[in-house]
């Protein structure tokens, strides 16, 4: 089934009676050649390309819950490639190619939207940081264009200018950078890769990995045993749990992300914003609500909600940033599961175990990265060689010291 | 969430400083291999449900490490950490 205005058209027409599942609900097999454990983006945009671009269709993705109802149904859909570090930068700035494309490539309506990223800077050392960052982003092919006070103040003139803690000094723009619509791009990519034959099933918990000889020789599954060459572990909050059926300790701790969503606006906020003084960032919704959100709640945590404290931290932060939004109702909150690694950068690598690998870490910046991480991870379980965009995103690199420490701030999970 | 400070009794969360897991209290010897520093310093157990995390009580500047639950957020009671010789 094809998307198109004429098909649009011709169903409005005949009351919307021949639309159909976007995938099928195929029984696992006993036998693939690869498997996915985990049914969201990253583990959705894997086999799709595993099947688009390496010709690979006996494959299925095996999903505990349904598709999509993980991380990638409750983020804050931004979508930038602003990165600094070697390693990080030329993957972001891929991921970025593949969103531009993404909704012809999918034939789907991801509502990818560049409404353009501003950073804000508050000092003159942040000034000289974000110039640094933004000749980096040049340096790259990608855009950005560093903004003087009155500059930021042309496109968002309704932020605090007057308030003397934490002064506006300009901001860094990111143009190309924005938002998507989170939950199409995991059904996109699930009905592109069902339409070349892999299997998503759903309801279909991976309970044990077995090895022999040090080779992984299949799953154990709540719907059966099912065998497979290679298997890849793409389950981002509860990859170390997955890793452990394999006998693996991973430099992973998982911790909790809270996000808020207000009550429908009129169009306000036109941008993504960031607050370089408070963690706070805020775009606006396509229903109108605010989607805003700040720092991760600091301790580990899998109850996919938070506490009271990172609520207040969240709301003082925005409003010392635009006091307008004070008036406005949150309709919601939620807790995503974040997968933290210890330098703040994900992790594309093969185990120690043979045919098995594992794509995670993604700590609280795994939307944008979605096609790229799809596009590497395809890659790297069919050929067996690291993407060269992905190459620094190794399993061993806090071992050997090659850390990819973004914002410098340590080895310390809950620092990133 | 309020955690119990061997010091002070049950106490706000904002006055505590969250480190991560209880694993920071065992420190490898200073000639141990580096697998050893890689696995205390990176490695995590990471465990969903029963957990024990190292804390930081700022008030009384206790170092405590807490029993909690990493699904339902219980926490089931704490020790301070004994100042390592």
């Amino acid at each position: 089934m094809q998307f198109s205005g004429f098909r649009i058209l011709k169903e409005g027409l005949a009351g919307n009676r021949g639309w159909k599942p976007h995938w099928r609900k195929p029984d696992p097999k006993p036998d693939y050649d690869m498997l996915i454990i985990g049914g969201g983006g990253h583990g959705l945009a894997t086999a799709y390309y595993l099947a688009k671009n390496h010709g690979l269709t006996n494959i299925a993705v095996l999903e505990k819950g349904y598709l999509g109802g993980g991380n990638i149904g409750r983020n804050t859909t931004i979508v930038r490639a602003n990165y600094f570090l070697p390693g990080n930068s030329e993957f972001y700035s891929h991921s970025l190619k593949l969103w531009e494309g993404l909704e012809d490539e999918l034939n789907y309506n991801v509502m990818h939207s560049q409404r353009g990223l501003i950073n804000l800077f508050h000092s003159d050392g942040q000034r000289d940081a974000f110039a640094r960052r933004g000749n980096a982003m040049l340096a790259q092919g990608d855009d950005a264009i560093l903004l003087d006070r009155e500059g930021v103040r042309a496109i968002l003139p309704y932020l605090d200018f007057e308030q003397a803690r934490f002064p506006i000094y300009g901001g860094l723009y990111h143009k190309r950078g924005g938002t998507a619509r989170h939950d199409a791009v995991a059904w996109g990519y699930a009905r592109g890769a069902d339409q070349r034959g892999v299997d998503l099933i759903e309801n279909c918990e991976v309970t044990g990995i077995s090895v022999e000889s040090g080779r992984v020789t299949g799953v154990s599954t709540t719907r059966g045993e099912i065998r497979a060459r290679k298997v890849g572990i793409v389950t981002a909050g509860r990859t170390s749990q997955v890793a452990a059926m394999a006998g693996l300790r991973l430099p992973i701790e998982s911790h909790i992300l809270q996000a808020f969503v207000t009550e429908g606006l009129k169009p306000c906020i036109d941008h993504v914003i960031s607050f370089g003084m408070g963690h706070f960032y805020i775009s606006q919704s396509d229903k109108g609500g605010l989607v805003f959100g700040g720092d991760l709640d600091f301790y580990p945590s899998y109850a996919a909600r938070g506490n009271l404290p990172g609520v207040e931290q969240v709301m003082e932060a925005g409003m010392a940033l635009m006091p307008m939004i004070g008036r406005a109702k949150v309709l919601r909150s939620w807790g995503g599961i974040m997968d933290m690694t210890p330098d703040g950068s994900p992790i594309i690598d093969r185990t120690p175990i043979e045919g098995l690998y594992l794509d995670a870490g993604w700590c609280y910046g795994g939307f944008k990265a979605v096609p790229a991480s799809g596009w590497c991870m395809a890659h790297l379980m069919a050929t067996d060689q690291p993407h060269p965009v992905a190459r620094r995103y190794r399993l061993d690199r806090f071992a050997t010291g090659h850390l990819l420490d973004e914002e410098g701030k340590g080895s310390q999970h809950n620092l990133h | 969430m309020y955690l119990p400070c061997p010091c002070c009794g049950w106490r706000d969360m904002r006055e505590f400083t969250c480190i991560g897991a209880a694993d920071y209290c065992d420190r490898p010897e200073a000639d141990a291999p580096p697998e050893a520093w890689d696995n205390y310093l990176h490695l995590r157990d990471n465990p969903a449900g029963p957990a024990r995390d190292l804390w930081y009580h700022a008030p009384c500047g206790t170092w405590l490490e807490v029993a909690r639950d990493t699904v339902t957020h219980a926490v089931t009671g704490s020790t301070a950490v004994e100042e390592a010789g």
